[in-house]
């Protein structure tokens, strides 16, 4: 019915805009229902109805109020008049009238249909313009009728109506929001129909939302457009039935065509949404940009239109009158049947009121899909609203449309639920966040020594810490070896061992037991330090000990080869994985932004903290200029050349003079002893005393202290990076200290069997105990066999040959300390020299770096020169110096371990003073160095030449175990022939024989040989695969970042095209406009005064900036061709207006100038740009891409593009 | 709830005496903070800290929506800025007119982009805009020179400063227009993380280490609180 009727007004509408006259009767004639009529009404095209049509309409709805069994159409027949007046279109006249009429119905209509909420929403829509307007009292009437029924229907849509209802009470408030409006125009045309509602509601805030929403918003008109096409199809069929309908319609023939003017009922419904929508976001620009403005020339605009239409009122009443009369005869007739179905009603209230919606507004899947679509989209907007760079008052606002929105249109899906669900999530997320953040502090806190590192990078550089790390890295190996030698060699001994005094070798001897305790003898690691655990000579050799029978020797043994192997498993893998870390990404093409920008840590919360971070903020980038400088140095490259050549030359002859003195001495001081002193005179006689106290060692000692100075010197002429400088100087000690060691045993080689005894007696306190090591071995085993021979001798005596030899008579009692021992050349200094070489390193730093600063610091006052400037000032931490010394430390304590258990211990204790000691002396004493320059933290270059004296050190540690025999009187191994005899023992005794077999043939050089093959191969294999993984590796990362960098560039080109798509929205948005302002010029033109854009220039100009931005970027083809397509979808669609279009200016007599419609962009958007010149070097983008320079300044002064 | 025992424990001072009686009574709706928890990554405890700085000056209620202004010494004077050298950029920049001054809203937008919680991109944009020390969209030279002045505390000769800001610019400066844009600093910046995590290791940071690095402060822990709170007092 409604759908036929709809038809018919639509056909007999554009007939008959031009005479002013509509007669309704015809209308409520032809109609059986009212409701088709209302419906039909409601379909119209609200331009098109005069004022005058609309009085008659009113008048029938009058009648319409009468007929009380379908209040429903009636409702929205006023909501629909709500709209008319909303849209300014009626009279003041008309608009009191229709208050008087509707405010009534409209409470009747709620108290009575409350399970319609469209009615609702238009009544409470209309109370509330009306309050707006002109009644507050009314208005106030209304909201207590609408509060009061929205409790009494107790639906979901309690709160669309709440929400109807408040926000639009701040409207005022929230003027200057455009978006505000929307609640209370929504409401409004919320009346005719909820689809009508929604699909105004999702236009508008396609329109509205922003850039965010802007892809939705094209969506859904194209899909509209789509459908308009579609319409304009169908359109033409009408058209030529037009005559035949009228016909038609006079006979009241119109069952015919109903079916098929469902669909398009459904399609005028869309079409005009859209419009309504456009006019609706229409007003609500003109409230953004200047709400006062806007409502002034509302306020005119109906003034004006009340004289125009002053006219038509007269005639209307003339005709209202006749409709009264008409309307005052049905009542009559209609109310026995409204009271009847009142009672039907009242049965099913719920039932009828759903059915009545959903026959009535079919909601199909599409749209509800659509709806679900928005609301999702609402939602994630609240969810990260968060997230957007506003400020407040605008997060707020934004919110609270957004709850509006999802709250009405949700539903049953409890919102509550999922806010309390989303707030566990962030309280989740938050405690998840905190707990991590407090894990890492944790596991910085277990790092030892993390903070004071980091105190002294952040002061002295990278450089200075990172011997601290290796440092601290020496530590951790100390510790793991400490373990080992401590938990399988000194405890077992100790607890389950053989008590002291038991055996010879576990007492002290008679001579030295008077001093034993004594403080200095303990404190030189003799006496009663001897003969304990922590030494070698005090293990016996008893296969096993305790009660666990634990084998002892054999522990040693293994303990001793396991931790070398372990020390040099652990070296090789460190200085590998470092140089995976130095390979591995290490992107520097943001090094000074990232520096500048990111370096300061926002967490920072206490000024000691801030100040390091200053120091270190400082020094970093101290760090990186030196760097800089370093890479653009270079200009005489020849010279620099020579000057390094030089240096190379200089530092090798210092190598060679140091190395021909040592030689030299040795050689001198030798043949002073071998010739006597006889034969020299008293000047030599004095050189010899001389040579003999100072001895070899004082002239390495000497050169030890001055070479690294010349090294110094000779490397300034190289003018190398620090760094690098740094390598060579430590490179070039290192060699002076190993070759002055290695020339020193040379020199002795020649003499060793003539004088090897004399160096016995040096008490050294430098690096060179090493080969007295050798010396050590080669002597006693000379010394041995004398004091074996000896031994037997007093063991003969002991018996004073009374006893022949072979009885079996009880050994006589002799206290063990009285017994003769043997030599044991396996105890050695090496302890000793450790404690000593700790104590010389302590005192040093206390004399030249701490007394000298005191000195420095408080003499300076009553001092003729500047002390701090001028010659002595503070030292600098001397980090070649440190580091040799912690190597050569090393190198001894891995030599010396195997012999010495306690070693270790030794080694950790003072690893561990020397890192507090020297962390206070470096804060305290040192100044940093003139050049900070950076290390990496993890120095590979000091791990190599670790592993290099990991190497010296082992090799004659591992000599004397394989090829000299242990001493027979001292130690786990004595009475064997070599100490890896153990090994085999073990095998003999405590595997099953064909284990020692297998193991014979296992370590057969036939198949030694061929494994050792096999791993070499294998080595090289795995080399050169590393090493085309490594190109590999690069290429790749090669091509991310070219990747990368095409994505960048790719994603600004699109921002930039949003942009221009937006832009042309706008302008299409302006297209649509104008039409509109065709049709409703007055309403337009205001909107346009109050849209205030700055240029209000030509729209031919725009144009011409389309074109230009259209050939400026290939892409916003796309763009245009959508724009193109809308300005056609536009008056297909718009087909039922389009006729009205020509002839609505001339009859309104305004004709809005064509350069007004087209709204330019702002003229800081500029389309086009000339790229600028480019520097050579830019990394990364491809010289002369033309979508670069042009979209810079768009995309910054724009509004921010974040999501 | 955390709120009310945020509120209790202000209670307890004495001059919040009269407040023990009403203990109940709420400074903000319900609505209220659920539309500032909506739109901040704050909880309602931190919303309540504003309250802290000045208890004299801000009203007890604000469900009305006081205007109430807090002068930046106050602002710059917490925990978490004191120490910062943009602290007066960061108030600047939040600050409504741009003097430091901030409002409810300007303090809670703040500090929900400096959480640790706030998207990279969002403080990328806070970021930006707190190195724009004059405020042109653009970081220019003069900028990137306070930047770095205020990173050093001036201990750079301006040659070195010079150098460096030359530097920043030639390596993020893609446009070649001799100044960062807001795009510039995103795609220098967004690209940081790895960068930050070795920064962070690299570089001291004695209190907190944690995985994001710029941008973010914590609350302070409740005894630093305290003393803050006397010393607003």
């Amino acid at each position: 019915m409604g759908g036929r009727l709809s038809m018919l007004l639509a056909l007999i509408f554009p007939l008959r805009k031009d005479s002013s006259h509509f007669d309704c009767k015809i209308l409520v004639n032809a109609c059986a229902k009212p409701s088709s009529l209302s419906d039909a009404i409601l379909d119209l095209p609200y331009e098109e109805l005069s004022t005058h049509t609309f009085q008659d309409l009113l008048n029938f709805s009058k009648d319409a109020d009468h007929l009380a069994n379908d209040k429903f159409y009636q409702h929205r027949y006023i909501g629909r008049v709500t709209q008319q007046h909303w849209n300014g279109l009626m009279s003041e006249q008309t608009e009191e009238l229709c208050l008087a009429q509707c405010l009534p119905c409209a409470a009747v209509g709620i108290c009575s249909v409350h399970h319609s909420s469209p009615v609702q929403h238009g009544c409470v829509g209309l109370a509330m313009h009306s309050g707006r307007s002109k009644v507050p009292l009314l208005q106030n009437n209304l909201a207590m009728t609408g509060c009061l029924n929205g409790q009494i229907a107790g639906k979901k849509r309690i709160m669309g109506i709440r929400e109807h209802f408040f926000p639009s009470n701040t409207v005022h408030d929230y003027d200057s929001n455009g978006k505000e409006a929307l609640p209370s125009i929504s409401g409004t045309t919320g009346t005719s129909s909820s689809v009508v509602n929604l699909q105004l509601a999702c236009v508008w805030y396609a329109w509205h939302d922003g850039s965010d929403d802007n892809e939705e918003g094209s969506a859904v008109e194209n899909e509209e457009t789509a459908k308009g096409t579609d319409k304009g199809r169908k359109r033409t069929t009408p058209r030529t039935r037009r005559a035949h309908a009228r016909g038609r319609d006079r006979h009241g023939d119109e069952e015919d065509e109903e079916d098929e003017d469902g669909t398009r009922r459904a399609g005028h419904r869309r079409h005009r949404n859209r419009r309504r929508g456009r006019a609706a976001g229409n007003e609500a620009s003109d409230s953004d940009m200047e709400p006062a403005k806007a409502r002034k020339n509302q306020a005119n605009q109906k003034s004006k239109e009340d004289d125009e239409e002053e006219e038509d009122e007269k005639e209307g009443k003339g005709g209202k009158g006749k409709n009264e009369k008409k309307g005052d005869k049905k009542p009559d007739k209609k109310g026995k049947k409204e009271k009847a179905n009142k009672k039907k009603k009242d049965k099913k209230k719920s039932g009828s009121g759903s059915d009545s919606e959903s026959e009535e507004e079919p909601i199909t899947e599409e749209e509800l899909a659509k709806l679900k679509e928005e609301v999702e989209e609402k939602k994630k907007l609240i969810a990260t609203l968060r997230n957007k760079p506003w400020k407040m008052k605008k997060k707020l606002s934004v919110l609270k449309e957004a709850q509006l929105f999802v709250e009405k249109f949700e539903g049953a899906l409890g919102k509550g639920k999922g806010k309390k669900f989303y707030a566990y999530k962030v309280m989740m997320t938050k405690k998840w966040m905190k707990f991590q953040r407090d894990f890492e502090n944790f596991k910085t806190a277990c790092i030892p020594w993390e903070m004071k590192i980091k105190e002294i990078e952040s002061h002295f550089g990278s450089s200075v810490a990172s011997y601290f790390i290796f440092l601290r890295w020496m530590y951790g190996i100390n510790m793991i070896l400490f373990g080992l030698t401590f938990g399988l060699v000194m405890v077992p001994e100790a607890l389950m061992g053989k008590p002291y005094g038991s055996l010879p070798r576990k007492t002290v001897p008679r001579a030295e037991e008077a001093t034993a305790m004594n403080f200095a003898t303990l404190w030189d690691f003799s006496g009663l330090a001897q003969y304990s655990v922590l030494f070698y000579g005090y293990y016996n050799n008893q296969r096993t000990i305790g009660w666990l029978k634990f084998r002892m020797p054999l522990s040693y043994f293994l303990v001793g080869v396991g931790s070398i192997g372990y020390s040099f498993m652990v070296v090789t893998r460190t200085m590998a994985k470092n140089a995976n870390d130095d390979g591995g990404g290490d992107d520097t093409s943001f090094n000074f932004s990232w520096k500048m920008f990111t370096s300061w840590d926002y967490l920072i919360g206490n000024p000691e903290t801030a100040d390091n971070k200053f120091a270190s903020i400082t020094t970093s980038f101290k760090e990186a200029i030196v760097e800089e400088q370093e890479s653009r140095k270079e200009e005489n490259i020849h010279l620099t050349r020579f000057l390094r050549v030089l240096a190379n030359f200089l530092a090798l002859c210092t190598l060679a003079g140091s190395g021909y003195l040592i030689f030299f001495v040795v050689r001198r001081s030798q043949q002073f002893a071998l010739e006597g002193l006889e034969n020299y005179g008293w000047w030599e006689r004095n050189e010899v005393r001389a040579i003999s106290i100072i001895d070899v060692n004082t002239v390495m000692s000497l050169l030890g202290m001055f070479c690294p100075t010349l090294f110094d010197v000779i490397s300034s002429l190289e003018n190398y990076h620090p760094r690098i400088a740094l390598r060579w100087q430590l490179g070039r000690i290192f060699a002076l200290f190993l070759g002055n060691l290695y020339t020193f045993i040379i020199a002795l080689m020649d003499e060793i069997n003539l004088k090897a005894r004399y160096l016995l007696s040096f008490t050294m306190f430098d690096i060179h105990i090493r080969e007295r090591h050798y010396f050590c071995a080669v002597d006693y085993l000379e010394e041995e066999k004398i004091v074996k021979y000896n031994m037997t001798i007093w063991e003969a005596s002991l018996y004073n040959g009374t006893i022949p030899e072979n009885s079996t008579a009880p050994p006589i009692q002799v206290d063990p300390a009285d017994v003769p021992r043997g030599p044991c050349w396996e105890t050695m200094e090496f302890v000793r020299l450790t404690v000593s070489d700790m104590m010389t390193t302590y005192i040093t730093i206390l004399i030249g770096d701490f007394l000298r600063a005191v000195f420095v610091r408080f003499f300076n006052y009553c001092w003729c020169w500047d002390l701090e400037y001028g010659f002595p000032s503070y030292s600098e931490f001397d980090i070649s110096g440190n580091v040799l010394g912690l190597i050569f430390n090393q190198g001894m304590i891995w030599m010396g371990s195997f012999y010495a258990p306690c070693l270790p211990a030794i080694n950790v204790f003072r690893l561990h003073t020397s890192m507090y000691l020297q962390c206070w002396a470096v804060m305290c004493c040192n100044v940093p160095q003139e050049r900070v320059f950076k290390a990496s933290r993890s120095n590979n270059f000091y791990m190599a030449m670790l592993l290099f004296i990991l190497f010296l050190s082992t090799l004659p540690a591992v000599y004397t175990i394989v090829s000299i025999p242990p001493s027979f009187d001292c130690g786990p191994f004595s009475g064997k022939t070599r100490m890896f005899e153990v090994i085999s023992e073990t095998l003999e005794h405590d595997f099953p024989s064909w284990f020692g077999k297998v193991f014979g043939y296992a370590s057969n050089p036939g198949l030694i040989l061929p494994f050792i093959l096999l791993m070499v191969l294998s080595i090289y294999y795995l080399n050169a695969t590393s090493k085309s993984y490594k190109e590999a590796n690069l290429e790749l990362k090669k091509k991310l970042q070219s990747k990368k960098i095409k994505e960048e560039i790719n994603k600004r080109h699109k921002n930039q095209m949003n942009k221009r798509k937006i832009h042309l929205r706008q302008n299409s948005h302006q297209q649509s406009l104008k039409e509109t302002s065709k049709m409703n010029p007055l309403q337009t033109k205001d909107s346009q005064a109050a849209a205030g854009f700055p240029c209000q220039g030509a729209s031919d100009l725009h144009d011409h900036l389309l074109i230009l931005s259209s050939e400026h970027i290939p892409d916003s083809k796309k763009g245009q061709d959508g724009n193109g397509s809308k300005k056609t979808g536009q008056p297909q669609e718009a087909s039922s207006s389009q006729t009205l279009q020509h002839p609505g200016p001339a009859l309104n007599g305004h004709y809005p100038p064509q350069s007004r419609g087209g709204n330019l962009p702002p003229p800081s958007i500029a389309v086009t740009r000339p790229p600028g010149p480019r520097r050579p070097g830019v990394p990364g983008y491809p010289p002369g891409n033309p979508c670069l320079p042009g979209m810079q300044p768009g995309m910054a002064r724009g509004p921010p593009m974040y999501r | 709830t955390t709120y009310k025992g945020a509120f209790e424990e202000r209670a307890d001072k004495s001059q919040y005496s009269q407040l023990k009686m009403g203990n109940k009574q709420t400074i903000f709706t319900q609505e209220q903070l659920d539309a500032y928890q909506d739109c901040t990554f704050f909880t309602r405890k931190e919303i309540l800290r504003y309250r802290d700085l000045a208890p004299q000056l801000v009203p007890l209620d604000y469900s009305a929506r006081p205007a109430v202004t807090l002068p930046y010494e106050l602002i710059s004077s917490m925990p978490e800025l004191k120490d910062n050298p943009f602290r007066q950029r960061i108030a600047e920049v939040f600050s409504e007119h741009g003097d430091g001054n901030m409002t409810l809203d300007d303090f809670l937008d703040m500090f929900s982009v400096l959480s640790e919680m706030a998207p990279r991109d969002l403080k990328a944009y806070y970021a930006f805009k707190i190195y724009d020390f004059n405020n042109d969209d653009y970081i220019c030279k003069s900028d990137l020179e306070k930047t770095v002045n205020k990173l050093t505390r001036n201990e750079l000769t301006p040659e070195e400063v010079s150098l460096v800001c030359e530097k920043v610019i030639y390596e993020a400066d893609v446009d070649n227009d001799g100044k960062l844009s807001l795009a510039d600093f995103q795609h220098m910046i967004l690209r940081a993380p790895d960068f930050l995590r070795y920064l962070l290791q690299h570089h001291l940071e004695q209190e907190h280490s944690c995985e994001c690095p710029a941008w973010q402060t914590t609350t302070p822990g409740e005894g630093q609180q305290q003393v803050f709170h006397v010393r607003a007092s």
